[in-house]
């Protein structure tokens, strides 16, 4: 169980996340809505600790995370692994290497330097690039490869950190509706059979109602909304994103990626809240 | 005609508003830098007057640097050899009569650049991730790595090598050092200029997933950088070598001290001969490095 408590982060005169509390059950997959700035992101680089709160507690699995530093932050970060929007991969480094990286808060101080990983490493890494589809791209420099197989490998970089939660910032907002699919699937499937807990930023409401358990809808750094997918309704919607100014119901096939919104639209069983 | 809205005539004003205060910007720098240039070349000299007598016998006054521009050609007319067509072989080895001894000076030469550029590299790669902005630490290291590589650079080649040559004596051990010390201070900005245009996010990419403030730099940051780091090392290299064929002046080993030689006891010649060997090594070493950096930021790809 995560749980967040009353999370606050405060930029200057802006206050991006406001008493935000949230519990999360292991093996739950969550999708966060919102509007762009609705602090989605600022939320999950929280809880990795990319970012530190200004006020409120992470708890996971009764530990504080608000409070580690130093080898414990490092391995906190390793064990909730996170998923950037543009990937954040090394792209002049081989695609192997960046999966390697997922291994780094476990290597020592010389062997990391020298780029020498372990054999066992390696071979994790190679599973979770065959996981991918992508072993045949391995040795390829990171940058050549395209935004989809790009955001692959920044999954299968994730996977060997053997996390127990995976944290996605908005992971599908720079591909195209097929490779979308593919990672979408690929983060369905990791959850299914592996049990982990996914937090995914979406800004496409039918693929946090296809793929998500729960959703949780941000607006101005509050939670608007928490609930399975069918309680969202299209009122709801409307107040999440403030479209009062434009009459007109949003239609969700506009921000659609998925190829056939209908047939990956399946009914959910509701987990959370 | 549909009726102008209010935000056109707004963007009027604002734009004429923009205009009026670059203009004034504009008068105001160009002002600032004709008075900067006048000052500058007058205290440098360029409207002393000094009296010469012309040819005829009468004394006139006129600009210094008119005066001087003959002299500068004198001089480089006594450097020339006397060569003649039939006897070239002869009188180029009479021009490069101590070729043995200005043979083993160049190797000392380059070998003292070779050693200083490494010494450099090695402390300015170290330094310059803690001098880079979006690297360091904390502010006081950042402040203290950038106070200390400016100060080695600030202070010249040739006064460091004076001082080395006080420490350690007469030799190229003064001189590396000297050449070194700079270098580091030289190529560390460079560096950690390079350092401070990289992308963030592979950066942030490490972090995420666990990397220490080492991970981050090994896999974020060195990758991105070491095109710059090869391109500005080999400039490095050729200013190096030209340094080293002068602190010779100062004892510090090298060429310089048979320039220094040769230019007390007036053989002209010989410094034309020296000047020759110095431009054609450095002429050599700038299309082999070309060469090596094609060759090496072709291979991992992308251009800098």
């Amino acid at each position: 169980m995560l749980v967040v408590e009353q999370l606050s982060k405060v930029f200057g005169d802006l206050t991006a996340v406001e008493s935000v509390s949230l519990a999360i059950p292991e093996g739950q997959m969550v999708g966060i809505i919102g509007r762009s700035g609705a602090g989605k992101s600022t939320l999950l680089r929280m809880i990795n600790r990319l970012s530190d709160p200004t006020h409120g507690s992470i708890v996971n699995e009764g530990r504080d995370i608000t409070a580690l530093k130093g080898r414990d932050l490092r391995l906190w970060r390793a064990s909730c692994a996170m998923i950037f929007q543009q990937f954040n991969l090394v792209e002049r480094m081989d695609v192997l290497t960046n999966v390697m990286v997922g291994r780094i808060a476990h290597t020592g101080f010389a062997r990391s330097m020298l780029k020498s990983f372990t054999d066992e490493d390696r071979a994790l890494a190679i599973q979770a690039l065959d996981r991918l589809d992508l072993v045949p791209q391995a040795l390829q420099r990171a940058g050549t490869l395209s935004g989809g197989q790009q955001q692959r490998v920044a999954i299968a970089k994730a996977l060997v950190q053997n996390p127990r939660i995976m944290l996605a910032d908005e992971p599908i907002a720079s591909l195209d509706p097929a490779n979308a699919t593919r990672v979408m699937e690929a983060l369905r499937q990791i959850n299914k059979a592996d049990g982990l807990t996914v937090l995914v930023n979406l800004h496409t409401l039918d693929t946090a109602r296809a793929y998500c358990d729960r959703i949780v809808a941000m607006r101005a750094g509050k939670v608007h909304f928490d609930g399975t997918p069918e309680a969202l309704t299209t009122d709801r919607v409307r107040a999440i994103y403030g479209t009062d100014t434009l009459g007109d119901d949003i239609d969700e096939a506009v921000t659609s990626t998925s190829l056939s919104p209908v047939s990956s639209r399946q009914p959910k069983q509701a987990v959370g809240a | 005609m549909t009726a102008i809205s209010p935000a056109v005539d707004q963007f009027e004003l604002d734009y004429a508003a923009a205009r009026r205060s670059a203009l004034r910007i504009n008068t105001i720098s160009t002002f600032l830098f004709v008075v900067c240039f006048l000052s500058a070349a007058w205290i440098g000299g360029f409207f002393d007057m000094t009296d010469v007598t012309l040819a005829n016998g009468e004394r006139v006054s006129m600009w210094k640097i008119w005066a001087g521009l003959p002299r500068l050609g004198e001089y480089l007319y006594k450097t020339l050899p006397v060569l003649h067509w039939d006897t070239l072989g002869a009188d180029i080895a009479n021009w490069f009569w101590r070729w043995q001894v200005w043979l083993e000076l160049l190797i000392e030469t380059i070998l003292i650049a070779y050693l200083a550029t490494l010494l450099g590299v090695v402390g300015a790669f170290l330094l310059s991730f803690p001098a880079s902005r979006n690297l360091a630490p904390s502010a006081f290291v950042l402040n203290l790595t950038r106070r200390y590589l400016e100060i080695v650079r600030t202070v010249p080649e040739l006064v460091w090598a004076l001082i080395f040559v006080i420490c350690f004596g007469v030799g190229p051990l003064a001189g590396v050092l000297a050449i070194g010390l700079h270098a580091t201070g030289a190529l560390g900005k460079l560096y950690s200029e390079a350092n401070e245009n990289a992308d963030m996010r592979p950066v942030q990419g490490i972090k995420a997933s666990g990397g220490s403030w080492f991970d981050q730099i090994r896999y974020g940051i060195v990758p991105q950088v070491v095109p710059n780091i090869i391109s500005y090392t080999l400039l490095r290299f050729e200013i190096n070598v030209r340094a080293s064929s002068i602190i010779g002046f100062v004892g510090a080993g090298g060429l310089g001290q048979e320039i220094r030689v040769a230019m007390s006891l007036q053989e002209y010649t010989d410094l034309s001969a020296l000047f020759v060997i110095i431009f054609v090594t450095v002429i050599l070493i700038d299309m082999i490095s070309e060469k090596v950096r094609h060759q090496i930021i072709g291979l991992t790809g992308k251009g800098v």
